[in-house]
């Protein structure tokens, strides 16, 4: 890891021989494709990097990376990628999980993850439905899906990824859509945090959920309905005609016209990933409500990493003490027996 | 126990006199500090020479209400000058701080038995309490026992009186002056009992003097009071001196369980050359393992407590995937949900030790009680064809080198190893003679780092049917493992049927190769036939042991097979099983290794079968083997 010399890598020197086994166009085809854009970006060895996943159609990802991988069980992923970091905290570890894996087998797992700040990258493929088992609801269907479970339409209502993820205590928290040429970057974002790195990527299952999320990634309706959030700059959209205002009275965000290019006179906002309070409004201001939808690095505000406080205590409680096992295991209150066994 | 004290010969086993053996047991109300009295009354009884076994009986409430006979906590110790195998079927002595500590367990005491009783606590609210509606002391309900009822608790209020505690605090001392007396009825040192108390209250010296004073006022009594002329079974009680028993010399320690595992896995790890990852989440009884482990972080040693039992084996298995020690421990309902990651852990062909220590079942059971009930969980209790080696400990002592032996399988053959305790093993204490390391063979962990001649394959095999364990991190050797049925040699993704054929016989032959890897099977006591075999597993081993001795002695032809690996079992035990007429197998449980036996020999195992939380008493083990011989 000392080793200085620049890691030059090309995105196919991330892709495996692996025939690739989504449907056709399925939206995982287009985030395997950022992912390995991203990766000799980043300036990491391929095998320095482990790919861990779950169950579902996501979880298929980490046999397309020509890196270390580990296809788990259903929603365990985030356990065992704690166990592999912990082991080898020099290891860049991946989690590819997905709404039904993450939120709903495998919610305990991601809350615990998140609140000890593993430093690792979360990937939830967000679907708003289970694939590989043909069609049922998920945790994050909206009210009313109808699908095989639900032929009258689910009456539960769904978990908000990001507010769950906030609520955990991530400590980075991102949006992105599987086909939008802004993935790279949030995934790129999420690497350079130092700690467990929450991306929500809205990913169109073709096959049995088509268009849930057109209303906001639909060419024509993308400016109105994308909000792309960045650091220390005013929270605009629609070509910058629109914008975020907080408005005092209710401490809700509103949208505000932007007129010429005057958006402090409208109130807009500047975007501080490090507030957690409007990161929150941000989460809860789109889909479901109708309102645009808050995209890219929604709240970011590192702090020490779980894997750093294990190995720094490990270190600390080791200090001086020599690994003496025939001293251990005589420890305690002893006697010595001299005699030789009497015989009768 | 067997492993720390020489075994007796037959013409020892039966001399006369017989050598002696006493048991005692402490009983009382939760917080009176019983298991902390039996413990450090251990430590003398160690101390002093003796063989030992003890037994600690909790409730599973961490503080039930006062005086109620569900809240009462007793602690067994058998000791003598010859090798004690068990715990005592019957005590000679029952010492009993209330009502409700002598109503539950006054009736295993042997006949002629002392009872000490604190007759402070034999007031009209504590008696209610434990359902007695006249005061025992006083009419003949115990006139099978002796009865020795003199007011503990005022005469411990006296002695801690110059120290001016509070009355709770005071009666807190009570425990120390029953085991002052109990140290002067067998002439035992109370010098390192004084040293242990300046310890343990080095920060508050009043609280420290207070006891010292209770635990030497205890000892006064003993010496003073008009108690001669009470018996101890045929003894005279006065003083009782147990000369020690005979052992091997060196240097020993009193070990429970849950230490021994820990301080065997440590050396485990130590002998493949390995860091280990501890994954545990809290359970009885095998929390303790986990905090053992927090200590040691100077042996290389990660302790990580999960969110869950499914993450806390999920993280060993990440970590044995990164290179280390992958392991994780629990008690049977915490196995179960572990019951997927072992799956995986088969199929992914990484080492992993598990350790059970079980307890009495199903669901929530009996959570500090001991059984022996998890054998067909731990042999067969997955998904799939999903083969996994199997060790039973069968002491405290045995603990360590089963552990040892549980890590050289995981890592020499690349699987998953269950080691199976229990709650009796984890938490009772046995002399251990401390072994020299020096004596154990290593077996260093040799990861691939290089692609070998004729290519990498993931799911490649060595002689062990092994396949070889890659570091992520490692140049040249990218690949990804999985859940998902394996392609021979290659690991990729592979459904296809001959494919699932052959990978299930892999996985299948590799597990039973691990029995050419094993010793055979020896007899423990016995001939290598005869009439009757008397086999058993786990934390039977000392009520099967003596009983058997007994029956010896008494020119019965029995012998006494004791199975540490259950899975694969040793390959001459058909054999041996077979030179046999009758096969009795006692077990904490309702049938399991008698099964599994007669599935894999065709024999006619008989069961002998006890599921009431208590381990087996040597009498009714006797009782079977002359019923069988009979």
């Amino acid at each position: 890891m000392n080793d200085m010399t620049p890691i030059t890598t090309t995105p196919k020197d991330w892709e495996t021989d692996q025939e690739v086994r989504w449907c056709p166009g399925c939206g995982d085809y287009a985030i395997l494709k950022a992912v390995q854009r991203t990766m000799p970006e980043l300036g990491v060895r391929p095998e320095n990097t482990v790919f861990v996943s779950g169950i579902g159609c996501s979880s298929r990802f980490p046999y397309y990376m020509e890196t270390y991988g580990f296809h788990t069980i259903h929603g365990r992923a985030p356990a065992i990628a704690t166990g592999v970091k912990l082991a080898n905290p020099e290891l860049d570890v991946w989690i590819i999980t997905g709404d039904g894996d993450a939120l709903s087998i495998g919610g305990n797992h991601t809350m615990h993850l998140l609140r000890r700040n593993l430093d690792c990258q979360i990937l939830l493929f967000n679907n708003e439905i289970y694939g590989l088992t043909k069609g049922q609801y998920s945790p994050t269907s909206r009210v009313g899906t109808r699908s095989p479970s639900t032929p009258f339409g689910s009456v539960d209502r769904p978990a908000s990824p990001c507010s769950f993820a906030l609520g955990s205590g991530a400590r980075f928290v991102a949006r992105g859509i599987d086909t939008h040429k802004n993935l790279p970057a949030v995934l790129k974002a999420a690497h350079a945090h130092k700690g467990a790195s929450f991306v929500e990527i809205y990913q169109n299952c073709i096959v049995y959920n088509d268009d849930v999320f057109a209303p906001f990634t639909e060419k024509k309706a993308a400016p109105e309905n994308q909000i792309w959030l960045e650091n220390g700059k005013p929270i605009l959209f629609a070509g910058g005609t629109k914008g975020l205002c907080l408005d005092r009275t209710d401490l809700k965000l509103h949208v505000v016209d932007v007129v010429d290019g005057d958006w402090e006179a409208a109130g807009v906002i500047v975007h501080d990933e490090t507030n957690h309070g409007v990161a929150q409004m941000l989460i809860d201001f789109g889909p479901g409500e109708g309102g645009p939808v808050a995209l890219g690095v929604i709240y970011n505000h590192p702090r020490p990493t779980f894997d750093r406080a294990v190995v720094e205590q490990n270190n600390a409680a080791s200090s001086g003490k020599a690994a003496d096992l025939q001293k251990l295991i005589g420890k305690g209150q002893t006697w010595q027996v001299e005699k030789e066994p009497h015989v009768i | 126990m067997a492993s720390a004290v020489r075994e007796l010969t037959p013409r020892e086993a039966s001399a006369h006199p017989a050598p002696e053996a006493v048991v005692v047991r402490f009983a009382g109300d939760s917080g009176d500090g019983m298991q902390l009295t039996g413990g450090q009354f251990t430590l003398s009884t160690a101390l002093a020479g003796n063989d030992l076994a003890t037994f600690p009986d909790f409730p599973a409430e961490i503080r039930a209400p006062q005086g109620t006979t569900f809240g009462v906590s007793a602690f067994q110790i058998n000791f003598g000058s010859t090798a004690i195998e068990t715990a005592g079927d019957e005590p000679d002595v029952l010492i009993a701080m209330n009502p409700a500590a002598l109503k539950t367990n006054v009736g295993s005491l042997k006949a002629g038995g002392l009872i000490i009783a604190d007759e402070g606590e034999f007031g009209a609210r504590n008696l209610a309490k434990a359902g007695y509606e006249v005061n025992p002391l006083t009419d003949d309900s115990l006139s099978k026992w002796q009865v020795m009822a003199f007011n503990i608790s005022q005469l411990t209020m006296d002695a801690v009186k110059p120290f001016g505690l509070g009355n709770k605090e005071a009666l807190r001392c009570k425990n120390m002056w029953t085991l002052g007396l109990a140290l002067w009825m067998f002439d035992r040192d109370r010098a390192p009992l004084i040293q242990w108390l300046k310890e343990k209250f080095a920060k508050n010296p009043v609280l420290a003097d207070a006891n010292i004073a209770a635990l030497n006022a205890g000892h006064a009594y003993g010496e003073t009071a008009e108690i001669g002329g009470v018996g101890l079974g045929n003894a005279r009680l006065q003083q009782h001196h147990i000369a020690p028993a005979p052992a091997e010399p060196g240097l020993y320690r009193t070990i429970t369980g849950a230490e021994s595992i820990s301080l065997g896995l440590v050396a485990g790890a130590q002998l493949a050359g390995l860091k280990m990852f501890f994954g545990g989440y809290p359970i009885t009884p095998a929390s303790a393992i986990l905090h053992h482990l927090s200590r040691l972080k100077e042996f290389g040693i990660t302790t990580f407590q999960a969110e869950d039992e499914i993450a806390a084996i999920a993280s060993a298995i990440g970590a044995s995937y990164a290179g280390q020690l992958g392991v994780t421990s629990s008690s049977g309902p915490g196995i179960a949900l572990k019951g997927e990651a072992l799956g995986l852990a088969i199929m992914t062909e990484l080492p992993l030790v598990v350790v059970n220590s079980q307890r009495g079942g199903p669901s929530t059971g009996l959570p500090t009680k001991t059984e022996q009930s998890d054998l067909y969980q731990a042999v067969y209790g997955r998904n799939g064809d999903a083969p996994m080696p199997v060790i039973a400990a069968r002491s405290p002592a045995d603990a360590f080198d089963c552990a040892i032996e549980a890590v050289r399988i995981a890592t020499q053959f690349m699987t998953p190893v269950m080691l199976l305790t229990d709650g009796y093993i984890a938490n009772a204490a046995e002399p251990w003679k401390v072994p020299d390391m020096s004596g154990y063979e290593p077996f260093p962990v040799r990861f691939l780092d290089h692609v070998p001649e004729g290519g990498f394959k993931p799911y490649g095999r060595d002689e062990k049917l092994a396949r070889p364990w890659v570091k992520p991190g490692t140049p040249g050797l990218i690949h990804r493992i999985g859940g998902i049925e394996k392609q021979v040699d290659t690991g990729h993704i592979d459904y296809s049927p001959a494919n699932h054929q052959a990978m299930t016989d892999i996985r299948r032959a590799k597990v039973e190769g691990v029995a050419n890897y094993v010793p055979d099977q020896t007899v423990e006591l016995g001939n290598e036939s005869g009439k009757l075999v008397v086999v058993g597993w786990g934390s039977t081993f000392g009520p099967i042991h003596q009983a058997v001795r007994r029956a010896r002695a008494r020119g019965h032809d029995v012998s006494h097979v004791h199975i540490r690996h259950i899975w694969p079992l040793p390959r001459n035990l058909g054999d041996l099983l077979g030179s046999y007429e009758k096969i009795l197998v006692p077990e904490m449980n309702t049938g399991q290794l008698k099964t599994v036996l007669r599935d894999q020999y065709l024999v006619d195992a008989r069961p002998l079968n006890k599921v009431s939380g208590q381990p087996f008493r040597i009498a009714e083990i006797e009782a079977a083997i002359e019923s069988a011989l009979a």
